[in-house]
C-alpha cells in the first residue's frame, strides 16, 4: 500500500443543464417493408383471437335462450336430458365428461412419463429417433380410428380385466358394478362394455402423444452441466434424473399434463363410439353406460328442433369455457417453468 | 509423501513409467470420523489414493485427440494439466473418472488404476469410480431447485446414504468449511443455491463434491470463469486439501500452476495431430529447468 490515494473525480452538473438528465424517447423509422412486415403479423395474431371469441360468443348467444327458459341453476343441476320437455341440464354428461377425462389423465400420465423419459435419457442413437417420430404419428392418428380400435379392438379383450377389478375391488363404490354375480361360472362381460373406464383408456391412447412431445421437450432442455454435476457424485441413471431432468422439467410435466386434459375433455367421437350413453350420475365406472358433453351433442345433434338445438349450444358453451381454463393453465405453467437461462453461473 | 523417489522431469511419452509400489493410504484428519457414512453402500476405502493413468488414447467419432498418455498421479498431491488449448487436458481429466464416455461418439483405450484397480473394468461400477474420483466443472453447477443445504449433501441422496439430522449437519458444516465457504454461507443455509454469486456457486461444487468423502478431486479449469477473491479461496481450498485427497487440476493459469502444485504434466499436441504429455514432473523443477523447449517456451508465456 503506498501513500497516493486516488482521487475520484466528480464532473460539476450545472443546474442550467437539468434537461439533459431526462429520459430520451426512442423512435425507429420503419420503412415500408416493416410496416408490411407488421401488418401481416399483427393480422394474423389477431384473427386467432377473433375466432376464439367468435366461437365463445356465437355458443353463449345461442345458449341462452335454452338456459334461460329453465334458469342457470337447474341447468347446472338437472342430470337428465329432455328438451322437449323442459327437463334438461348437464350434471349428468358434464360429470361424465370429467370422469372420462380422470380415467384418462391418470393412465397416461404416467404413460407419458415414461416415455419421454425413455426417449430422454435412456433410449439412444436410432431408438431415439424412431420412438420421437412414432409419438408424433401415434398423434396424427384420427380420432375415429381410435374409436374404431377401442370399441372392436380394445373392449372385447379389456372387459375381463373390468370384471377382475370389480369382482376384486368392488368394495370400493367406484369399482361397484350392479347386476353382476361374481360367483357365476358364465364369462357375462355385458355390464363391463360401453363404460367410463374403457371410454377413458382409448382417451388416454389419444393424449399419450401430447403429453409425450410436450415432456419430452422439456427434459431435453434440462442443462448438460447439471447433469454431468450429478454423474459426478456418483448418481446412477434414476438418481440423475430425479436430481436433475424433473425438478427442471416440473413445468413440461404439469403442462404437458393439462394439455392433455384439455384433449380429453373435448374428445367426441371416440367417446361417442363407444359409450351407451346414460342421463344419470352415476360413479360406477367399470360399469356399462357413460356419458359426455361432446358425446352428447355429437348423439343429440340430429335429432334437435330449434330449442333442443340451443340447448346443446349451451351445453357447449360450458364445455368450451372448462377447456379454455384448462388450455390457459397449462401454457401459463408451460411459461412460467425455468427455461434455464438462469442456470448460467 | 515424501518416501517417493522423484521422477522429476521424466519425458513420460517415451516408456510408461515403472509401477511404483503401493504407498499406505495417506490417513487424513476429518476424513476419517466421516467414513461412518459410506459404510451402508460400499466399502470403499478412504482418504487420498494414487491415480494412474496408463496408455490412454481416446477419440471423438474418427478424431484421435489422445495417443498412448501415461501419467502417475501421486496420492495427497496436487497434479497440474498445463498446456494450451485443444490439446487434450479436459480430455485426459474427464477420462479419469469415465465422463468422456457420457459423449455419444467418445470412444477411449487404455487404463486408468485407482490405487491399482482399473475404474474401467467390467468389474467395477461407474458410480463406485465416479464416487471415488470426484470432479469441479469449468462451470460451477449447483442443483437450483436445491437449498445450500440440500446442495451440500446431493451426494449422499444421489449414493442413497442414510444419513440422521445431526451427522448431515455436520457433514454440510465441515464441507462447507472446507470449501471455505461456510462463513459467508452459513446463515443462510436453506436459501437456494442458484442465488450465490458465481465464485461462490463453485466453492459450493467443491463442497459438495467433498462431501462423498473422494479419494481423488479432479478440478477442470476451476477458476476460469471467477473472480480473483473466489479464485484466491479456491487455491487456499486447494492448499489446504493437500495431503488428504489426491487433487488433479487442468488450468490454463501458469501462474497458479506455480502456485497450487506440486507436480505439473504439459500437454501438447501439433496441429491435427492427437495429444500427449511433453514433459512431466515436479513443478519446480518444470517451472523452473525443464528440460523439453516447448514446456520452456509455454512456462515461459512464448506461445500458447
Amino acid at each position: 500500500m503506498s501513500t497516493i490515494t486516488p482521487e475520484t473525480l466528480i464532473p460539476e452538473r450545472p443546474e442550467a443543464e437539468a434537461d439533459l438528465a431526462k429520459p430520451r424517447t426512442l423512435r425507429n423509422s420503419y420503412t415500408g417493408r416493416d410496416h408490411a412486415f407488421r401488418a401481416i403479423t399483427f393480422t394474423g395474431g389477431i384473427i386467432v383471437l377473433v375466432v376464439m371469441l367468435l366461437v365463445g360468443a356465437f355458443l353463449a348467444s345461442n345458449g341462452v335462450q335454452a338456459i334461460n327458459e329453465v334458469g342457470l341453476w337447474k341447468f347446472l343441476t338437472t342430470a337428465n336430458w329432455a328438451p322437449e320437455s323442459n327437463d334438461f341440464g348437464i350434471a349428468a354428461v358434464l360429470l361424465g365428461t370429467v370422469q372420462i377425462a380422470a380415467v384418462a389423465l391418470l393412465v397416461a400420465m404416467p404413460l407419458a412419463l415414461g416415455t419421454s423419459l425413455f426417449i430422454t435419457e435412456v433410449a439412444g442413437g436410432w431408438l431415439k429417433k424412431v420412438l420421437t417420430s412414432m409419438v408424433d404419428l401415434l398423434a396424427a392418428v384420427p380420432s375415429v380410428v381410435f374409436g374404431l380400435w377401442g370399441a372392436y379392438m380394445l373392449q372385447p379383450n379389456i372387459v375381463d380385466f373390468s370384471k377382475w377389478i370389480s369382482v376384486w375391488f368392488g368394495w370400493i363404490p367406484l369399482f361397484q358394478v350392479d347386476g353382476v354375480d361374481p360367483a357365476s361360472p358364465l364369462r357375462d362381460t355385458v355390464p363391463f362394455t360401453a363404460s367410463t373406464f374403457i371410454a377413458g383408456l382409448v382417451v388416454a391412447m389419444m393424449i399419450v402423444p401430447i403429453q409425450t412431445s410436450i415432456m419430452t421437450e422439456s427434459f431435453r432442455r434440462a442443462p448438460v452441466g447439471e447433469r454431468e454435476g450429478a454423474f459426478a457424485l456418483g448418481a446412477t441413471r434414476w438418481g440423475m434424473i430425479r436430481t436433475v431432468v424433473l425438478p427442471f422439467g416440473k413445468g413440461g410435466i404439469i403442462g404437458g399434463t393439462m394439455l392433455g386434459l384439455g384433449r380429453a375433455l373435448g374428445e367426441t367421437i371416440a367417446i361417442y363410439l363407444i359409450i351407451s350413453p346414460v342421463f344419470e350420475i352415476k360413479f360406477h365406472i367399470l360399469e356399462k353406460g357413460a356419458n359426455s358433453i361432446a358425446a352428447m351433442i355429437a348423439l343429440k345433434y340430429s335429432e334437435s328442433n330449434e330449442f333442443a338445438m340451443s340447448a346443446l349450444m349451451a351445453a357447449g358453451f360450458s364445455l368450451f369455457l372448462m377447456t379454455m381454463v384448462v388450455n390457459f393453465t397449462a401454457s401459463a405453467i408451460i411459461a412460467k417453468s425455468r427455461s434455464g437461462a438462469d442456470s448460467e453461473g | 509423501m515424501n518416501i517417493k523417489a522423484r521422477r522429476s522431469a521424466a519425458l513420460v511419452p517415451a516408456t510408461p513409467a515403472p509401477a511404483t509400489e503401493a504407498l499406505p493410504a495417506v490417513d487424513a484428519a476429518g476424513l476419517g470420523q466421516l467414513a461412518v457414512f459410506d459404510e451402508p453402500t460400499t466399502d470403499v476405502p478412504s482418504g487420498a489414493a494414487r491415480l494412474r493413468a496408463e496408455n490412454i488414447s481416446a477419440w471423438f467419432g474418427d478424431r484421435k485427440v489422445l495417443d498412448r498418455v501415461s501419467l502417475t498421479m501421486e496420492p495427497g498431491k496436487v497434479t497440474a494439466l498445463i498446456g494450451p488449448s485443444g490439446c487434450g487436458k479436459s480430455t485426459f481429466l474427464r477420462i479419469l473418472n469415465r465422463m468422456h464416455e457420457m459423449v455419444p461418439s467418445a470412444s477411449l483405450a487404455g487404463q486408468v488404476r485407482l490405487d491399482g484397480t482399473d475404474i474401467y473394468d467390467p468389474s467395477q461400477r461407474v458410480t463406485a469410480a465416479r464416487r471415488q474420483i470426484g470432479m469441479v466443472f469449468q462451470k460451477a453447477n449447483p442443483f437450483p431447485a436445491m437449498s445450500i443445504y440440500e446442495n451440500t449433501i446431493a451426494g449422499l441422496k444421489l449414493a442413497g446414504i442414510k444419513a440422521d439430522r445431526v451427522e448431515k449437519d455436520f457433514l454440510v458444516e465441515d464441507s462447507l468449511r472446507k470449501a471455505s465457504l461456510w462463513e459467508e454461507v452459513k446463515d443462510r443455509l436453506h436459501q437456494p443455491g442458484g442465488g450465490l454469486s458465481g465464485g461462490q456457486q463453485q466453492r459450493l461444487c467443491i463442497a459438495r463434491s467433498l462431501a462423498v468423502s473422494p479419494r481423488v478431486l479432479l478440478m477442470d479449469e476451476p477458476c476460469s470463469a471467477l473472480d480473483p477473491t473466489s479464485t484466491r479461496r479456491v487455491e487456499e481450498t486447494i492448499h489446504s486439501l493437500r495431503g488428504q485427497i489426491t487433487i488433479v487440476i487442468v488450468t490454463h493459469n501458469m501462474q497458479q500452476a506455480a502456485r497450487v502444485s506440486d507436480e505439473c504434466a504439459f500437454f501438447l499436441a501439433a496441429h491435427n495431430q492427437p495429444g500427449g504429455i511433453v514433459e512431466h514432473g515436479d513443478t519446480e523443477a518444470m517451472f523452473g529447468a525443464p528440460r523439453d523447449s516447448r514446456t520452456s517456451d509455454y512456462v515461459n508465456g512464448r506461445f500458447g
